[in-house]
């Protein structure tokens, strides 16, 4: 238990780094540089001329049909990882349950290659 | 053993923190950022915990990609804030009672945990002590085999979700022009192509 929490302490120290450059840059600047604040420099600058409109635009459904299906294939991979390094200690039946496993998930696989949800045009 | 500590509740500090902003952030997309934030603050309390799979799942997952889903869901509506927090209290009376109806379901989950007989037995194999095997190990020797029904009850959750995203957003587009393999090899010089004769002079 310690030794594993020792293994994860660069991680921790690196993340404090991170944290602290990455504010630091922040604050560093808001304290040095001079502020002069203007509604022509605040206004959002977008290669010169004014901006359109919102950020945020409505984009098609299909995007989100890809992020679910890559979703639901990243779950699958997460059960392999376990299953991957326990083989041998479970044998034969943990094999099987795994196949049935991925046999299930091909069957969507295979829904969803015939339905054309892979395309994209 | 101090210092564990204090990264615990300096974890846990901010995974509260981090929720708390999911409700109250007024844009949809700051909370979603938050969420971002609640999700690697409990992966690392997962760590605290020696629960290195569940963490690494957690980021890989959540962060990867439910969260990126999340964001999809935030920008394909197009919300007007202001009318997004004109029901607030219209709605409030139903909000609570939904929340309470949730915190009850919870507390009998927990009390079951702590009380009933079945549970108790499954508590007496807890996971194996670190230094025997990893917690990546230790799941896989219980998941497989004793837990055979969850896990392929997993399986089906997932092909439920799949088949349930295409039909409800897939639809087939009329006149689009897919690229067949089949039909492409099938092309042979004689339907593809037509020889004339065009006379010196006279065009096609």
């Amino acid at each position: 238990m310690k030794d594993l929490l020792r293994e994860y302490l660069p991680i921790l120290i690196f993340l404090g780094i991170a944290i602290g450059v990455a504010g630091g840059a922040v604050i560093a600047s808001y304290i040095i540089a001079p502020q002069r604040p203007d509604p022509e420099k605040d206004s959002a600058y977008e290669c010169g001329f004014e901006a359109f409109e919102d950020a945020r635009v409505r984009f098609d459904v299909r995007y989100y049909l890809v992020a679910i299906l890559f979703i639901i294939f990243d779950l699958e991979v997460a059960f392999l990882f376990p299953w991957a390094i326990t083989l041998g200690k479970i044998g034969m039946f943990g094999f099987w349950s795994m196949m049935v496993f991925l046999i299930i998930l091909t069957i969507g696989f295979i829904y969803e290659w015939k339905k054309g949800a892979l395309e994209w045009e | 053993m101090i210092i564990q500590t204090l990264i615990f509740y300096v974890f846990a500090a901010i995974t509260v923190a981090g929720g708390v902003m999911v409700v109250t952030a007024r844009n949809p997309v700051h909370s979603v950022l938050f969420l971002i934030l609640t999700f690697f603050t409990a992966a690392g309390l997962f760590i605290l915990m020696g629960a290195e799979f569940l963490a690494m799942v957690l980021v890989v997952v959540y962060v990867g990609a439910v969260a990126v889903l999340f964001l999809f869901v935030v920008m394909m509506l197009d919300i007007n804030y202001l009318k997004l927090r004109e029901g607030f209290l219209q709605y409030l009376p139903t909000g609570v009672v939904i929340g309470l109806i949730l915190l009850v379901e919870l507390v009998m989950i927990a009390g079951k945990w702590v009380l009933s007989p079945a549970s108790l037995e499954s508590r007496a194999a807890p996971t194996p002590m670190l230094v025997k095997l990893t917690n990546t190990e230790a799941l896989g020797q219980v998941l497989y085999t004793n837990y055979l029904y969850l896990f392929e009850a997993a399986g089906l959750v997932l092909l439920v979700a799949m088949i349930g995203a295409i039909l409800l957003t897939h639809r087939v587009r009329p006149g689009v022009r897919r690229q067949k393999i089949v039909d492409q090899l099938a092309r042979t010089k004689g339907n593809s192509l037509e020889i004339k004769k065009v006379p010196i002079g006279g065009g096609v």
